[in-house]
């Protein structure tokens, strides 16, 4: 780019609006009964209607509609009550019928809105609400591989008919600050990844595509008429979805100071190079031309079929969180790590019931800091933690009844994530962690201490402070970090004033 | 609204239909004609008439959500002119 700094790009707003495609959990497609499940061998779950071969009709998944009405009581949109299947027009050889069967002037889904916290550096985290237009049923296409075939292209048609929310924000994010348009862009992503997790209609894995946002970004004077937009695909990340809304929105800047002007088209973002590129120009801008599916009847959900599935809805992670703050006394900060999904949020409420009441503080601590540590570090997610939440409950048990310290309560938790032992208590007692809070013990130690170390005594009657903290270092440094810290303190203050 | 050749071409392309210049122009008298009836059709007051996006009354029927079908792969692939490992091929296409 030609300028390097975030100032040289002040004066312009930058104006985002979304569009994100959620694979839907099902077991089946959305029009026919092969399996959707990711990985298997190229085209054995491409059944007759996913080919296009004559004659065949689609008949629709109950289980997708299910999820999009999930989604959109969640969000608080309205369901239709009647909405239509269209065809998407275009040719693609992984497009088998030639065309695409989508909604498009009744969705499903109608308006709505996500909340998300949005953070950066450079400013403090603040609430931003982002309005949904809608959210329609649609099916996938299959897959085009590029790798040399005899010079020719590989068609995999297993992912072909596998049903998508696609979910469509208003322009609502306008940023006059181009760091802070891309972090309210990824907040509204990853709000609404967590959302589709926890409602359990979307398995949410970016790498496998089951969850796709494209951007549409482009840049206005404030108080100017909306700029020309370009949608940015490919963003399988947050951390891409960043640097790719980032790097378009100083590219049209730059296009606009140097007199030229945006042109409406689709790029890819290439993470490799940093850069979105150009992948269809307006020449061969797509004309569509849809129209109702003769396939299809409307869809019809009545009343009674959208009050079963609010009645079977979990409780959605912006209200846990604020019973988190409220019920438990956790920050807000907290609760929202903890809340981020669904399945940490679950582990910390089985810690919290399995411990004595007003630890949930200590439960958030460790969750939010020692397990996922761990768990980042494996890579994987808290599902598969190896320490159980009656474990790290049964641990925190003893930290809290003053068993074991927090040192030891770390090795213990080492030892649980190794599968070295499985109760904690056992382990506790195999490794002498118990801590040593027997008055008198703690007396001879200290009293050791303070006879080898004359020099930290002596500044610390000077008034260095830093020389009491050296001095405990040394009892538990003696006590082999069994000593109770607290307790370490109190004799050590109560023979130094003495 | 009356089209012009060039829309048909255009339309053509679209549908990826090769069609000469004399086909273009005996579509073109033909579109138009529908054009002029569609033209007569929209003189009629509609107001309060829901719009049909289906010649059939009633709602979609729905399926459960099960895997009912195990694609026969080896049948379907049988009639494909070009086939390697499991896969269809096609005249290379790039992005």
């Amino acid at each position: 780019m030609a300028r390097s700094s975030q100032s040289g790009y002040g004066g312009w707003q930058v104006v985002i609006g979304l569009e994100t495609h959620a694979q839907l959990s099902t077991a089946s497609k959305i029009f026919s009964g092969a399996s959707t499940a990711f990985g298997a061998e190229p085209n054995t779950q491409a059944s007759v209607v996913d080919l296009a071969l004559p004659g065949v009709l689609p008949v629709l998944n109950r289980g997708a509609v299910e999820r999009a009405i999930r989604f959109g009581l969640a969000v608080g949109a309205t369901i239709a009550p009647r909405s239509v299947f269209a065809r998407k027009n275009y040719f693609y050889p992984d497009l088998p019928k030639g065309y695409q069967i989508s909604q498009y002037e009744i969705p499903v889904v109608q308006g709505g809105s996500l909340s998300c916290i949005v953070e950066g550096r450079g400013f403090e985290p603040y609430a931003k609400t982002v309005r949904l237009t809608r959210a329609h049923l649609e099916e996938d296409a299959g897959k085009s591989l590029h790798e040399d075939y005899s010079g020719m292209s590989g068609i995999d048609l297993n992912r072909a008919g596998t049903p998508l929310l696609e979910i469509v924000t208003e322009p609502d994010i306008q940023v006059d600050d181009i760091e802070r348009a891309a972090s309210e862009a990824v907040a509204y992503a990853r709000a609404l990844h967590s959302l589709v997790t926890w409602l359990g209609i979307c398995d949410g894995n970016m790498q496998e595509g089951s969850f796709r946002c494209d951007a549409n970004v482009s840049v206005r004077r404030p108080g100017a008429s909306l700029g020309t937009r370009c949608e940015i695909k490919n963003l399988n990340s947050f951390r891409f979805m960043h640097q790719a809304i980032v790097y378009e929105a100083k590219r049209q800047i730059d296009l606009i100071e140097s007199g030229d002007v945006v042109v409406q088209e689709t790029r890819l973002y290439d993470p490799d190079r940093d850069e979105t590129r150009s992948m269809r120009s307006k020449e061969d801008a797509m004309d569509y031309r849809y129209f109702p599916d003769p396939d299809l009847l409307p869809l019809e959900i009545d009343a009674a079929w959208i009050e079963r599935v609010r009645a079977d809805l979990p409780e959605l992670p912006a209200a846990m969180r604020t019973r988190f703050v409220e019920a438990h006394g956790l920050s807000d900060y907290d609760a929202g790590l903890l809340t981020a999904d669904a399945a940490t949020a679950r582990y910390f409420e089985a810690v919290v019931a399995a411990l004595p009441p007003g630890q949930a503080k200590l439960a958030a601590n460790w969750i939010n800091g020692d397990v996922a540590a761990a768990v980042n570090a494996a890579g994987g997610s808290i599902i598969g933690c190896p320490v159980s939440a009656a474990q790290l409950a049964g641990l925190l048990a003893r930290v809290v009844d003053g068993t074991i310290n927090q040192k030891g309560a770390k090795e213990v938790f080492s030892a649980l994530w190794a599968g070295e032992g499985a109760s904690p208590d056992a382990l506790i007692e195999s490794r002498g962690l118990r801590q040593i809070s027997d008055a008198g013990a703690l007396e001879g130690i200290v009293d050791a201490v303070l006879a080898a170390n004359p020099k930290s005594v002596e500044e610390f009657r000077a008034g260095k402070e830093k020389a009491f903290n050296a001095l405990v270092g040394q009892v538990m440094k003696q006590s082999r970090g069994k000593a109770n810290p607290q307790q370490v303190n109190d004799i050590l203050r109560a023979k130094l004033a003495g | 609204m009356s089209l012009r050749q060039e829309d048909v071409q255009r339309i053509a392309h679209l549908a990826r239909l090769a069609i000469t210049d004399e086909e273009a122009a005996r579509t073109l008298a033909q579109l138009n004609d529908i054009f002029r009836m569609i033209e007569r059709m929209r003189a009629v007051d509609t107001q309060g008439v829901e719009p049909m996006s289906h010649p059939l009354g009633g709602a979609q029927r729905l399926r459960a959500d099960a895997v009912t079908d195990i694609p026969d792969r080896e049948r379907n692939l049988a009639n494909a002119p070009a086939r390697q490992d499991g896969l269809f091929l096609v005249p290379r296409v790039l992005e």
